[in-house]
């Protein structure tokens, strides 16, 4: 990984400001910037005009590029060799209210992954290597180029998903693969939500490979124009694989008699990219949107607590991801993150306006003894604690 | 002898009032002491995988719960004792190598199964359950455990989360780091956290993901949350054999490109293929110069597809024989001599160094030829044996222990073979760890900033570097860990 003019320059900026203590707010093309709490300060740094695929080695599985590139550029280069992103992150332009292309740098600081994540990990799992600046204004490398590194701690995990608070990133390698021939999915027709969990663990749990599992009730398959509750199971391979292993799971899962059908190849990219992208949850403007992640089996319990405040609901890995918009209010949020809790699982204010980002806990509060080691933690990549300040949590 | 950081003489010399604190908090209990000290117990604990380093610790502690590993390790960090975090000591990198003034802390009586969860497709188990322990569990149900390092029937999962342990499989299912979803740790000050649990992708920093493979220099781990993963419904090997490391380097990349990712895919050179053959019966082919144990799941079907696209791939780098497996004895066979292939270069020579770089695979044939210069060079003989799908490389180096020249001659042999791992791309350790053994060649790969930012981590979790502090990093580097702490 070459050292670029820009990234030099990127690196002053920061050194500059470790110096005179004063905050930066990091950002690629800030199209997520919507997420987590507000940054209220003056000045920033971007990576967005750090471009370019650094290396593309198709038959080492690795592609490395700097983090400004955006995500669609690195989609299209890896398609044209038959090769695609593992986690399939989405695209949450429409979500999230904002036009600006999302970077590489962006996708990976806040580790979003699409639906595939449920069989094949998250972004954070893929990172094989990263290029960031620290707060000291210092450029560290961790991990590299190659599919298998235990050399040393990996910051690589611990940059990806920190949004911009302990480095900014300046150029990232990941895993890829080729992608599949061909992508299909079956569709069983009306189920409850616990049902539908029931059926999704059953396939996931199937010796077939599922590469997705995600279940629309009515209302969330009505917005993106189907009509009735759908649970969506999705098999990508050879083309003879997807057909063989679709009727497998047509025939085991179809025990309780609801209809069921397949989706071929287009309307299963389609829908599955409308799932990524949270569109089924039809999120009003002026509503929040939250990101409950528990166990599987207890997705529905989560559905189950929300449904009667209102609020818009669906699943996808499996029952592990509840995705919910409602109300901007303290109240709708606390319900949500009671609702979490009484799951023991995770939660994140995924978007929402600013005044219910600044008034609550965007992510849960960890455990004091862990919450001091992250203090430490921050401190070690940002001494001045210059870096995004308050981007996760409330003075930190 | 390897260099550590000097003992420390306050706690030497207490040692009497150290182990009698230590059995304070850990009476004798139903598996009997739980505190050893007598010279002649130690001595099972003086080394681990990596016999050729040994140091007997100050004393052994074997906690049976979290809230004991707690105990001890709150009275370690009051009375200034270094700890060695230690699983099955199968490391390969020294790991789990005591010190003369430090307490080793076996978790080898935790070693229960908490929980098994086939729905939500995760196990709760404790650190002493061994790796083929968690497999054996959930068997029966059709799942397995991923990651299979060729320990599996010894080493432990906490071992396996300390050093982010790879195996065979790992091409396609993943090394440890991504198979886990949740850890209950221990930190220095006695302090047990929870970080995440049965579910993916906690909010917050990834601690997960930073203690996976942390080496036991930020908390000791005494749970894991893991994935378990239906088994496929069937898997198939078959071996091809070539002319030449560079043809068979060749028809690998072939494969991948082809969009096939085998569920693993193996690479033996001739020394290799002679030393596990005679080994292991497998039906190796003597005659070649490099060997690829391929191996694909799926139904009978899918078996024969993909088996017949990489028989067609390898039929076009005139390979000697391709051989597809008949049965599921054979390949078992396949892969006794593959996964026996520590013990059969053991019969050949009396010991040798295991080595564990990874390299960009498009400079394998390069890679091989220098390592075989190399081995001309200073007169002593290698074994390659290769995770070829990504990268892994472990050249088996043969010395003779009993011949002190020979042992640095294999040490240096090793040091150059990894720095030309770092030269083409590559990193010092895939799967094995750094431990003691590659420590000091860690600024072959890091600047001296990026090893002090490191540092400046260790320090955020363990502040007077008491937890396995001789590993990872190079001596000179710590001798002032105070300065490290200052920020």
């Amino acid at each position: 990984m070459e050292v670029s003019p820009a990234e030099t320059a990127l690196a002053a900026t920061i050194a500059d400001s470790a110096r005179t203590g004063e905050a930066l707010a990091v950002w690629g093309n800030a199209s997520k910037h919507r997420m987590l709490r507000p940054v209220r300060v003056t000045r920033s740094v971007s990576s967005r005009d750090l471009t370019g695929i650094t290396l593309y080695a198709p038959k080492e599985l690795v592609i490395s590029a700097r983090a400004g590139t955006p995500l669609a550029e690195i989609e299209r280069t890896l398609a044209q060799s038959g090769q695609h992103l593992i986690a399939e992150p989405p695209d949450f332009s429409l979500l999230m209210g904002t036009a600006g292309p999302q970077t590489l740098g962006g996708v990976v600081a806040t580790n979003l992954s699409g639906p595939r994540r449920v069989a094949w990990g998250a972004m954070r799992d893929h990172v094989l290597g990263v290029r960031a600046i620290n707060g000291a204004g210092e450029i560290v490398h961790s991990g590299g180029r190659v599919l298998k590194n235990v050399t040393g701690l990996d910051l690589c995990k611990l940059l990806t998903g920190s949004h911009g608070t302990l480095g900014l990133l300046t150029e990232i390698t990941l895993k890829v693969l080729p992608a599949p021939e061909r992508t299909g999915s079956l569709v069983l027709r009306g189920q409850d939500a616990a049902r539908a969990v029931t059926s999704m663990s059953a396939a996931l749990g199937s010796p077939y490979g599922v590469s997705a599992a995600a279940y629309l009730p009515a209302a969330a398959a009505k917005a993106i124009g189907q009509d009735s509750a759908m649970t969506l199971i999705r098999i990508e391979d050879f083309s003879a694989s997807v057909a063989y292993r679709l009727d497998r799971l047509r025939a085991e899962l179809g025990a309780h008699g609801e209809s069921s059908d397949l989706l071929d190849d287009a309307m299963s990219r389609w829908i599955w990219r409308m799932i990524a992208n949270a569109a089924p949850l039809d999120a009003a403007h002026e509503e929040a949107v939250w990101r409950v992640s528990v166990r599987p089996s207890a997705g529905p319990a989560v559905m189950a607590a929300l449904v009667p405040l209102g609020a818009k609901i669906f699943m996808d890995w499996g029952g592990g991801l509840v995705w919910i918009a409602g109300p901007a209010s303290v109240a709708a949020h606390q319900a949500v993150t009671d609702a979490a809790r009484a799951a023991a699982g995770t939660w994140m204010v995924f978007r929402a306006p600013e005044a219910l980002r600044l008034a609550v806990d965007v992510i849960p509060p960890e455990p004091a003894p862990l919450a001091r080691i992250g203090v430490r933690v921050k401190a070690a990549m940002d001494p001045r604690g210059i870096l995004n300040p308050g981007r996760m949590r409330a003075g930190a | 002898m390897i260099r550590q950081l000097e003992p420390k003489a306050d706690v030497l010399a207490g040692r009497e009032r150290i182990v009698a604190g230590l059995r304070a908090i850990l009476p004798a209990g139903e598996w009997g002491d739980g505190v050893i000290a007598e010279a002649v117990r130690l001595k099972p604990y003086e080394t681990d995988g990596l016999s050729a380093y040994r140091q007997p610790p100050l004393a052994v502690v074997l906690p049976e719960t979290t809230e004991q590993v707690a105990a001890l390790l709150k009275f370690c960090q009051a009375n200034g004792v270094r700890v060695i975090p230690r699983g099955a000591g199968t490391s390969l990198s020294g790991g789990a190598l005591p010190m003369e003034d430090s307490v080793v802390m076996g978790l080898m009586r935790m070693n229960r199964i908490l929980d098994i969860d086939y729905a939500d497709r995760c196990a709760v188990v404790q650190a002493g359950v061994t790796n083929i322990g968690i497999t054996n569990a959930v068997a029966g149900n059709g799942f397995f455990y991923a990651p299979d390092p060729s320990s599996q029937l010894a080493c432990m999962i906490g071992g396996n989360v300390n050093m982010n342990s790879g195996g065979a499989h790992c091409l396609k299912y993943g090394v440890t780091a991504n198979n886990l979803l949740g850890l209950k740790i221990v930190t220095i000050d006695g302090e047990i956290i929870d970080v995440g649990g049965a579910y993916l992708d906690a909010a917050g920093y990834d601690w997960l993901g930073l203690l996976t493979g942390s080496e036991g220099q930020l908390a000791v781990v005494t749970e894991v949350t893991v994935r378990i993963l239906r088994s496929p419904e069937g898997a198939r090997a078959m071996l091809a054999a070539f002319n030449s490391n560079e043809i068979a380097g060749a028809c690998v990349d072939a494969i991948i490109s082809s969009g096939i990712i085998p569920v693993a895919l193996e690479f033996m050179d001739r020394p290799a293929i002679h030393a596990c053959e005679a080994f292991a019966h497998a039906g190796y082919p003597l005659d070649a110069e490099a060997m690829l144990i391929i191996e694909v799941e799926g139904s009978l079907a899918e078996q024969d597809a993909l088996l017949d696209r990489i028989k067609d791939i390898c039929g076009k780098f005139e390979p000697l024989s391709l051989k597809v497996s008949q049965s599921a004895e054979e390949s078992l066979a396949i892969w006794k001599g593959r996964k026996g292939a520590f013990g059969a270069v053991g019969r050949i020579s009396p010991d040798y160094l295991c080595m564990d770089g990874t390299i960009p695979t498009s400079r394998l044939a390069e890679v091989l030829r220098r390592i075989g210069e190399m081995s001309d060079a200073c007169g002593l003989k290698v074994a390659n044996i290769f995770h070829a799908g990504d990268g892994n490389l472990h050249p088996l180096i043969m010395f003779d222990a009993n011949d002190p020249a020979s042992f640095q001659r294999a040490e240096t042999f090793g040091a150059d073979i990894l720095k030309l791992c770092v030269e083409v791309g590559g990193c010092l350790t895939g799967e094995h760890g750094v431990g003691v053994e590659k420590r000091d060649l860690m600024g072959v790969q890091f600047s001296a900033i990026e090893l002090e930012q490191m540092r400046r981590i260790k320090g955020a979790f363990d502040p007077d570097w008491l937890l396995n502090p001789s590993k990872v990093f190079p001596l000179l580097e710590v001798a002032t860990p105070a300065l490290a702490n200052a920020a």
